[in-house]
C-alpha cells in the first residue's frame, strides 16, 4: 500500500535565509507521527507547504502517490489535508453550525437550508463522539470545544490528513483526555495525523513515529517505542556550536543584587516567577515559545500589571504602574518587534533616539534641537549605527541598525537596566556580532541586562546565568558553567503539574 | 517625508528648497493659488477685493477648526464632532448674552469652555476607555447637535452686530470696519491674528514635548509607550487643543457673520479635516503640519467663494468636497502603503 504522504527533499527559503533545506517527511494511514523541534527549526513552515499557505521552491510531495502542489489552503482541503490551528480561525459570533460549513452551505435556491446544516452539524458531532450544540454560538464555547469544533470541521471535508498545531496548550486535563481519544477514533478511520508539540509526556502517550526538525533540516524519523525523551532532546538540539560559548561567569557571585522578582505571577503565562539580577550580569531567559518569557518581562516593565508578586529593586520593594515609571527607574525595554514595539518608522534616528530623554533638552519650553541632535548622533556612534546621518527615517535602515537605533535610545536614557527581548532576530550575522559586542561592553562597565532568547547559541554564548521557562514557570536557574544545549531544553520542556 | 525618502532610499537628503518644494504643504499652498487664479479668470466677478475678504471671513473659523483637528490627526484620531460642537457653543455664549443678558466676556469664556467640555469628553473615552474616534465624536456629534437645539429652542441666537455695539468690541479681533463716504472698509484684523496663532501652534506641534509625543504616539502609539511615555495623557491633551480652538472657531464665526442659526455647525468638520488632509497631515497620525492645514482650509474657502460665480452652488461645493476629500485620502494612503 502506499503511503498517504510523502515528502521528499523539500526547500523552502525566505527573502534568501534558508528556511528549509531538504527536508522529509512522512506519514502512513492511520498513524500519529509526532512533529518535534525548537523554535524556528521549520516545522510551521513544513506544515504551511503541506496545506498550501506557502508554495515549496524545490522538492516531492506525493498525496497517496499521486504529486500535489496547492496554492492555496482551498486547494488543500479539497484533497483533505486539514489543519486545526493553534489560534482557532473562527467566526465567534456565528454559531457552531455557521462555521463548520462556511462557504458550502446546503441550499434551497437562493436560501440556506439552516435545517439541513445543522442536521449535518448533529451527525458529524456523533461520528467523533462529542455533544455540542449546533446552535451555540461559538464564542460561547470553551477552548477545548471549539476546537472540537475545528475537528469536526475538518472531518466534514473528508479529511485524510489532519494537522494538529499545539493543540493542547490551551486545554484543562480532561479536554485534553477527550482529545486524544478523538485523535484514536479518527485514527481508526484510517486518517494520518500530524501532532506538532513540545510535550514530551504527550508524545510518548499518543504518537506512533515521531520525526525531528532542527534549524529547517531533517534530522531523523524515530518509532515511539524505540525510542526516549533524551534521545529525542539530542536529537532536536544536537547541533555542532559553531560559535564561542561564555566558558564563565564574569560576575562575582556576591555583586549587588539589582532587581529581585519573587513570585511574580499573571494570567495563564506568568506564574510564580523569581529570579535575581546582578549588577553586570547577563542574565540569559530561555524557553520555547509561548514560555511566558515576553509576558514575565513586560511586568517588570511595567507595561503590563501582575496580579501578585513583588519587585525589588536594589533591595527595596517596588510597585511599576506604568512604563514611564519603569524607565525613570532606570529600565529599558528592547522588544522582539521592532518595528511595531520598538521604533517610530516614519521619524528619523535622532528623533527615535531622543523620545524617552526629550526632557533633557528643553529649555523655556522648547525643544533644543541641535544639542538633542548632537547627543543622538553621539550614542549611535557608541552602538556603530551605520546611517547616512541622524536625519536618516528609521524605516530605511536594516533590522539591525533600526535596534541599534533602540539600543541608543536606552543608553541616552541612562538606563541600568536593559531588557533585550530577542534582540537578534532577524538581524544578520554582521549586526549581530556587533551587537553581542555592544551588549558585553555594557555589561563590562556595570549595566544589568536580562536577555530573552529562543537561539540555545545566543544563549550559551552571551549568559552569565540562564533561567529557563516552561509555561510560564521558571524550572531552572543554570550557571553558565557547565550549562549544555540538552540541560537547557530539558527545562525549557519540563512541565509543572497544575 | 515619505515621498522623499523613497526617492532617495539610501537616505540621501534634498536639498533644503527641493524638500520644501516636494512637501506636501507646499503642494497645498500653490494648489490653493492656483485655484484662486483658475476663478480669477473664469469668472470676472470674482476679481475683487469682497471677494477676498469673503475668502478670509470664512477661513478664520475653518483655520481654527483645521489648526484644532490637527492634533488630533496627528494622534492617529479623528473629531467628527466638531462642527456641532461649535455650533453648540456658539449658540449657548450669543444666548448668555443676548438672551440672558450676561457680559460679553462671559460669553465668550462659555463658548470656549463649552467646546473644551465637550473634546475633553471625546479625549476622555477615547484616550482613557479606549474606543474608537470615530465612534466616541459620532455620539458626542449628536449629543452637541441636540443640545444645542435644546438650549436654543430651535431659534436664531444673535450675537452683536457691531463692534460699537455693547459687548461688540471682540470682533476687532478679526475685522476692524470704517464707515465713510458711503462706503465701508473692511481691515482683515482676523488675518494677523491667525498668523499669529499659526506661528504658534506649528511651534508647540513641531518644538516642544507635548506636540513631539502627539506625533510621536500617532507614529506607533505601542512604541511611544513603551518608551516610558504617558500616551494616554498626551492624547488626550490633543483633544483639548482641539476644544479650544472649536470655540475659537465659534468666536470667530460669531464675530463675522453675526446671527446663528439653529443646525449651523453641522457639516463644518468635512472642510477641515479636508483642509487638514490636503495641507499634508496624515489620516494614519504621525505627520502632521501646521502650516498645510492653514493652506487647506483656505483653499477650501477658495472653492466655497468661487463655486457660486461660476453658477454652481453649494451642492456643488458639498460633491466637491467630497471629492477632494477622497482624492487627498487616497494620496495619503498610496503615501502610506509606498512607505510600508
Amino acid at each position: 500500500m502506499t503511503e498517504l504522504l510523502e515528502m521528499k527533499n523539500v526547500n523552502k527559503a525566505f527573502s534568501g535565509v534558508q528556511a528549509l533545506s531538504d527536508v522529509q517527511f512522512h506519514l502512513r494511514h492511520g498513524e500519529v507521527h509526532a512533529f518535534m523541534g525548537e523554535n524556528g527549526a521549520g516545522k510551521s513552515t513544513l506544515m504551511k507547504i503541506l496545506t498550501g499557505v506557502y508554495q515549496r521552491d524545490t522538492g516531492e510531495v506525493l498525496l497517496e502517490g499521486k504529486a500535489v502542489e496547492y496554492a492555496n489552503t482551498a486547494e488543500a482541503m479539497a484533497d483533505g489535508v486539514i489543519i486545526v490551528h493553534q489560534e482557532l480561525n473562527m467566526m465567534g459570533d456565528l454559531t457552531v453550525y455557521e462555521n463548520i460549513f462556511i462557504g458550502r452551505e446546503s441550499m434551497n435556491g437562493f436560501l440556506i437550508n439552516d435545517r439541513d446544516n445543522v442536521k449535518r452539524a448533529r451527525e458529524l458531532f456523533e461520528v467523533i463522539g462529542v455533544s455540542i450544540d449546533p446552535y451555540a454560538k461559538v464564542d460561547s464555547l470553551t477552548v477545548g470545544q471549539q476546537q472540537m469544533v475545528e475537528i469536526a470541521k475538518a472531518v466534514s471535508h473528508d479529511a485524510k490528513i489532519v494537522v494538529f498545531d499545539e493543540p493542547t496548550s490551551a486545554l484543562t486535563q480532561a479536554e485534553i483526555n477527550e482529545l486524544f481519544t478523538i485523535i484514536d477514533d479518527l485514527k481508526s478511520k484510517g486518517i494520518g495525523i500530524i501532532y506538532i508539540t513540545h510535550r514530551m509526556d504527550e508524545v510518548f502517550q499518543i504518537s506512533d513515529r515521531i520525526t525531528v526538525l532542527r534549524d529547517g533540516e531533517y534530522v531523523g524519523t524515530v518509532n515511539t517505542a524505540d525510542t526516549d525523551k533524551d534521545e529525542l532532546i539530542s536529537m532536536m538540539v544536537g547541533r555542532e556550536l559553531t560559535e564561542e560559548v561564555k566558558l564563565a561567569s564574569q560576575v562575582a557571585d556576591d555583586a549587588e543584587v539589582v532587581l529581585e522578582v519573587e513570585n511574580l505571577s499573571a494570567g495563564r503565562m506568568v506564574k510564580d516567577v523569581s529570579f535575581k539580577l546582578r549588577k553586570g550580569e547577563i542574565l540569559g531567559v530561555s524557553g520555547l515559545m509561548g514560555a511566558g518569557r515576553t509576558e514575565m518581562a513586560r511586568l517588570i516593565y511595567g507595561a503590563e500589571q501582575p496580579e501578585s508578586g513583588t519587585i525589588k529593586l536594589h533591595g527595596e520593594e517596588v510597585k511599576i504602574k506604568s512604563t514611564e515609571e519603569a524607565v525613570a527607574m532606570g529600565i529599558g525595554y528592547l522588544s522582539e518587534d521592532r518595528r511595531r514595539y520598538g521604533v517610530l518608522v516614519e521619524k528619523n534616528v535622532a528623533e527615535n533616539t531622543v523620545l524617552p530623554s526629550i526632557e533633557k533638552y528643553i529649555s523655556k519650553g522648547l525643544i533644543n534641537d541641535r544639542s538633542a541632535n548632537k547627543d543622538a548622533l553621539e550614542y549611535n556612534k557608541v552602538v556603530r549605527t551605520k546611517m547616512t546621518g541622524i536625519e536618516q527615517v528609521v524605516r530605511t535602515l536594516s533590522g539591525g541598525n533600526q535596534q541599534k537605533v533602540v539600543l541608543a535610545k536606552w543608553l541616552l536614557r541612562d538606563s541600568e537596566i536593559l531588557i533585550f527581548d530577542e534582540p537578534t532576530r532577524g538581524i544578520d550575522v554582521g549586526a549581530k556580532a556587533e551587537i553581542y559586542e555592544i551588549m558585553q561592553e555594557l555589561a563590562d562597565e556595570g549595566k544589568s541586562i536580562i536577555m530573552i532568547s529562543s537561539e540555545m547559541q545566543e544563549i550559551l554564548r552571551m549568559s552569565d546565568r540562564i533561567v529557563v521557562m516552561c509555561e510560564g514557570n521558571v524550572t531552572a536557574t543554570l550557571p553558565i558553567e557547565g550549562a549544555t544545549q540538552e540541560e537547557i531544553l530539558s527545562y525549557a520542556m519540563m512541565r509543572k503539574e497544575v | 517625508m515619505g515621498k522623499r525618502t523613497i526617492q532617495n532610499p539610501i537616505g540621501k537628503k534634498d536639498s533644503r528648497f527641493v524638500e520644501m518644494v516636494k512637501s506636501q504643504q507646499f503642494i497645498a499652498a500653490a494648489a490653493m493659488i492656483v485655484l484662486y487664479f483658475v476663478f480669477w479668470i473664469a469668472a470676472p466677478t470674482f476679481r475683487g477685493v469682497n471677494v477676498i475678504t469673503q475668502i478670509l471671513n470664512s477661513s478664520y473659523y475653518l483655520a481654527f477648526l483645521g489648526i484644532g483637528v490637527t492634533f488630533v490627526i496627528a494622534t492617529g484620531g479623528i473629531d467628527l464632532s466638531l462642527g456641532t460642537v461649535m455650533g453648540c457653543a456658539a449658540l449657548l455664549g450669543g444666548r448668555l448674552y443676548s438672551v440672558n443678558g450676561l457680559p460679553m466676556i462671559v460669553a465668550l469664556l462659555v463658548t470656549v469652555l463649552i467646546a473644551v467640555v465637550f473634546s475633553a469628553i471625546n479625549g476622555y473615552l477615547i484616550a482613557f476607555i479606549r474606543l474608537p474616534a470615530f465612534v466616541a465624536t459620532l455620539g458626542t456629534q449628536m449629543m452637541a447637535s441636540g443640545f444645542g437645539q435644546i438650549i436654543s429652542n430651535l431659534e436664531k441666537t444673535n450675537w452683536p452686530a457691531r463692534a460699537s455695539e455693547p459687548g461688540g468690541a471682540f470682533k476687532n479681533a478679526f475685522q476692524i470696519t470704517i464707515s465713510g463716504e458711503g462706503k465701508n472698509v473692511n481691515i482683515p484684523t482676523g488675518l494677523i491674528l491667525l498668523l499669529i496663532i499659526v506661528v504658534i501652534m506649528s511651534v508647540i506641534l513641531t518644538k516642544t514635548k507635548l506636540g513631539r509625543y502627539i506625533l510621536s504616539l500617532g507614529s506607533n502609539y505601542e512604541a511611544t509607550r513603551l518608551s516610558g511615555i504617558n500616551v494616554r495623557k498626551y492624547q488626550f491633551y490633543a483633544y483639548i487643543i482641539n476644544g479650544v480652538f472649536v470655540g475659537l472657531a465659534a468666536i470667530a464665526y460669531a464675530a463675522i457673520y453675526t446671527s446663528i442659526t439653529a443646525g449651523f455647525g453641522a457639516g463644518q468638520e468635512t472642510n477641515a479635516i479636508a483642509g487638514a488632509v490636503i495641507g499634508g497631515t496624515s489620516l494614519a497620525g504621525g505627520i502632521a503640519s501646521i502650516w498645510g492645514s492653514l493652506f487647506g482650509v483656505v483653499m477650501m474657502s477658495v472653492l466655497k467663494a468661487g463655486l457660486p460665480k461660476i453658477g454652481l452652488q453649494s451642492q456643488w461645493q458639498l460633491f466637491l468636497t467630497g471629492i477632494i476629500i477622497l482624492v487627498a485620502v487616497i494620496i495619503d494612503v498610496r503615501r502610506n502603503k509606498a512607505s510600508n
